[in-house]
């Protein structure tokens, strides 16, 4: 029951990872229909960026703040240098330009860094917390708050503020919202920072437990992906819920199947949710027009 | 007397085997040679896939690797020869795309993608992981093809770098002859026009979902023969063959020098595999690089290089 209770518990610590990477992905895919494969590079800049910046004196909560906001600016950067310039281009054009920029990324992060692998100190203390015979880090407490805040923190911006409602209706039709005066662009540049800002959040909240180094993004990207295919594609309450159910199919495939195979559990899913419900757990069906 | 465009790029393509290793410095650049031809040969298959069809892969490499670790194992498990084995792992490769790709091509866009993806990674999970057959990571031998002995005993007596030079020019000829004759066939027509557009091939009474379907198929057949030959000629193969980065890498080629028409895949087939060899004095910088050719070329040249390049040399302009 115990060790039931010890995967749950690792699981959910995990998921709540995928979930943030999973969120970052649907903002980005609603405001743009683009997949972007460079969302785990922000989770690895993230972590990088606060382990230089307290390195270099920095107190923690500020060199977390400064990797925030400099990956939001990257994630900015972005969608202004390589996305938008590539508007219309078809579907496997997007992958190329989002999978170069994720190498690029990690080329630049081992020059501008290291290839080291790098540690933070845990905010609150390494002493784990016994729970029913249980044990569970006080930093995974704070990455599974991390993950519902943000969710929280998303559903109050999308549905009860203006500026939320605005990307929502230029998701929905983007010449639509123009005409009625949304400014698109800014939308755009505000959901890459989004994003980018939430991805490097996952960064700083994981690396004390998981470490960072300049080559963790593409797996996370992966998995995060994945979590927000099995909730379905675009929908936020399905990448929370997605991610977090990822993380303990994991859990439970390392600990009562084969901790080699725990990663092979993401791209089970995939296969599976494709194969037999491909909207995902929260998906529409779509229809096309002609 | 007229050339067809097929007979033209079958023309180019046999005249650029034939003529370069005249200019080659020293014996080297044998080995280069036929790694562009390999890779050549898995790009013409995403030319297929991608440029008649207008379908993504992003695990194609998983082919590649059941074409390699055919070669590696069913000569010492089941006696076969090595060429026997390499068509053994294309059958093989084209059943796993015909189970893997029926559900999902009936979807569009990201879906086979992301499908394919998850597929591949399955399959250099399963060569990583199970060192009772393919011993891990650390790689496994691969037995001699034989065929350069032979030869010899013809009196034809090359060297090892030339005979997989000549070898594997001579498998890309084939492949393009036979992706070119696809490409006007009825098969070929069809992979273009739901291309175009799905709904309309629908209307006009294509079997949509087979036609797909077949090109899958084909592409992953030719990926295996691509990944059998790799690990032929390198006597060794590792589950990097079926790695992620090889998938994107067999993508980005065709891409990056044009995936609307063969020999423009096979000219970024031969960007990409010269570009690290060019960059060792930059090592360092060889991902920024990478990165950035990558996101340059796709923003400023969408169709690919190679066309581009035709058509300044054309001056028609845009």
């Amino acid at each position: 029951m115990s060790e039931l209770l010890q995967f749950l518990l690792s699981g959910v610590t995990v998921g709540a990872v995928y979930a943030l990477v999973a969120l970052g992905f649907t903002i980005i895919f609603n405001a743009s229909d683009v997949v972007n494969f460079a969302q785990g590079e922000f989770v690895m800049l993230g972590g990088m960026t606060t382990v230089f910046a307290h390195a270099a004196g920095l107190p923690l909560p500020l060199a977390a703040l400064v990797a925030i906001l400099a990956t939001a600016a990257i994630g900015v950067a972005l969608n202004k240098l390589a996305i938008e310039p590539a508007r219309g281009a078809p579907v496997v054009s997007l992958i190329i330009i989002t999978i170069g920029a994720s190498i690029f990324i990690r080329g630049a992060a081992q020059l501008v860094f290291d290839k080291q692998i790098h540690k933070l100190p845990a905010f609150s203390g390494d002493d784990p917390i016994v729970l029913l015979g249980a044990t569970i880090l006080p930093q995974s407490l704070w990455v599974i708050c991390g993950a519902l805040v943000v969710f929280a923190g998303l559903w109050f911006f999308f549905t009860r503020t203006l500026l939320g409602r605005a990307v929502l209706a230029t998701s929905n039709n983007r010449l639509a919202a123009q005409l009625v005066g949304i400014n698109t662009n800014f939308v755009m540049t505000l959901s890459f920072a989004l994003s980018a800002g939430i991805g490097a959040l996952a960064g700083v909240l994981v690396t004390p437990i998981t470490l960072t180094s300049y080559d963790v993004g593409l797996g996370l990207a992966l998995k995060g992906f994945a979590g927000a295919m099995l909730g379905g594609m675009g929908n936020p309450k399905g990448a929370l819920a997605g991610g977090f159910l990822l993380g303990l199919l994991e859990a439970l495939t390392a600990g009562y199947l084969s901790s080699q195979y725990k990663d092979a559990a993401a791209f089970v899913v995939i296969l599976a949710v494709l194969f037999f419900m491909p909207q995902g757990l929260f998906g529409r069906k779509s229809t096309d027009r002609v | 007397m007229k050339l067809t465009p097929k007979q033209a790029t079958l023309l180019v393509l046999a005249a650029l085997i034939a003529l370069t290793p005249f200019f080659f410095p020293s014996g080297y650049y044998y080995r280069v040679g036929a790694l562009i031809f390999v890779n050549g040969l898995a790009v013409t298959g995403i030319v297929i896939l991608t440029g008649y069809a207008g379908q993504v892969s992003l695990g194609h490499a998983g082919f590649a690797g059941i074409g390699a670790y055919a070669c590696a194992l069913a000569p010492v498990h089941l006696g076969l020869h090595p060429a026997l084995a390499a068509v053994l792992g294309a059958i093989l490769s084209g059943c796993m795309a015909w189970l893997v790709g029926r559900p999902i091509l009936r979807l569009k866009g990201y879906y086979l993608a992301v499908a394919t993806l998850g597929f591949g990674i399955l399959v250099s999970m399963v060569l990583n992981n199970e060192r009772w057959l393919t011993r891990g990571p650390d790689g496994i031998d691969v037995p001699d093809l034989g065929l350069r002995g032979l030869l010899k005993g013809w009196g034809l007596d090359l060297s090892n770098g030339e005979f997989w030079y000549f070898f594997s020019g001579l498998c890309l000829l084939v492949g393009a002859w036979l992706a070119l004759n696809l490409y006007d066939s009825p098969t070929g027509r069809a992979l273009r026009a739901l291309h175009g557009s799905e709904i309309a091939a629908r209307v006009v009474g294509v079997d949509v979902a087979r036609a797909k379907l077949q090109a899958f198929v084909i592409s992953a057949v030719y990926a295996s023969f691509s990944g059998s030959l790799l690990a032929l000629q390198n006597k060794f193969v590792t589950p990097d063959v079926a790695g992620f980065m090889h998938s994107i890498e067999m993508v980005t080629m065709a891409v990056l020098g044009g995936v609307g028409s063969v020999l423009g895949a096979i000219f970024g087939a031969g960007i990409l595999t010269l570009l690290p060899q060019a960059l060792t004095v930059f090592a360092e910088y060889e991902q920024l690089l990478l990165g950035l050719v990558m996101m340059l070329v796709m923003i400023f040249l969408r169709e690919g290089l190679l066309p581009s390049i035709l058509r300044k040399i054309r001056g028609t302009g845009e």
